[in-house]
């Protein structure tokens, strides 16, 4: 891998980064990309609210089919 | 036992039924784990008691069910996600061929806000069903049910680099359908 790291890159190691634990290598890389990208920046945030969104989704209140809304 | 609790039970039974097939993507084995959930709920009432929310703890007795019925199962599976690729690889449509973002993602906000809304949970779960089969399965599998994707491997009979690409994806097409369908909304009503 290269010193720097292109959006593309980045974007797949954030969401490894949810599945596996990256290298000291790969986190130094993404971070530096980070500092400097806010699309990326934005990307790993929408990631970070995903995650928590799923481990929080629970049961709807009503048993109604949302495709019927 | 309780009559009310009944009746509540009996209320959440069509999205418990929702989830599970969403989940298992076969509405027999569904049906079965979904009973089982309400059995264990009803055999110990007390074990309910106190707890804040009967949807959650509900909740947490069906993914271990579900957990169950997929480690018990010792059928083999072809778990072939080629079906749910399309020709447009959603990964190459997000980039420029210097690797740059075609379009910049925008910032969600503030994540805890998000989640105190119950109708983004609604929008979830649709852009979950909207998701390909397969893909929704593993996806579930890793971020409802969080399982390790070691596991996730062995149950499906994938490689971990398979894994890491397919996850990769689920999450493409899920945020997309958050932001179009959620977050652009948000968005307009508040400028």
């Amino acid at each position: 891998m290269r010193f720097k790291l292109t959006c593309k890159e980045t974007h797949r190691l954030i969401s490894e980064g949810l599945d596996r634990d990256l290298s000291i290598y790969e986190r130094l890389l993404m971070r530096l990309h980070l500092t400097v990208c806010d699309a990326c920046t934005n990307f790993d945030g929408q990631m970070a609210l995903m995650r928590k969104a799923m481990r929080n989704l629970t049961i709807p209140e009503d048993g109604k089919q949302p495709r019927d809304r | 036992m309780s009559e009310a609790l009944h009746l509540e039970l009996h209320a959440l039974r069509p999205a418990l039924l929702r989830f599970a097939v969403l989940q298992l993507r076969n509405d027999a084995v569904a049906e079965d784990v979904v009973q089982d959930t309400l059995m264990a709920v009803l055999e110990k009432p007390e074990q309910f008691a106190g707890q804040s929310s009967l949807r959650t703890y509900i909740t947490g007795i069906l993914k271990h069910k579900i957990i169950d019925v997929m480690r018990a199962s010792k059928r083999v599976r072809q778990f072939d996600v080629a079906d749910d690729e399309s020709e447009d690889d959603v990964i190459d449509a997000l980039f420029k061929a210097d690797g740059h973002t075609i379009d910049q993602p925008r910032a969600w906000g503030d994540p805890d806000a998000t989640l105190e809304q119950k109708d983004f949970f609604r929008v979830m779960e649709i852009c979950l069903e909207k998701l390909p089969a397969k893909t929704a399965r593993i996806f579930m599998m890793r971020e409802w049910l969080e399982l390790e994707t070691e596991e996730i491997c062995k149950e499906l009979g994938v490689s971990t680099s398979n894994a890491w690409v397919m996850l990769y994806r689920a999450r493409l097409k899920l945020r997309e359908c958050l932001d179009l369908n959620w977050f652009g909304n948000q968005a307009s009503q508040s400028s």
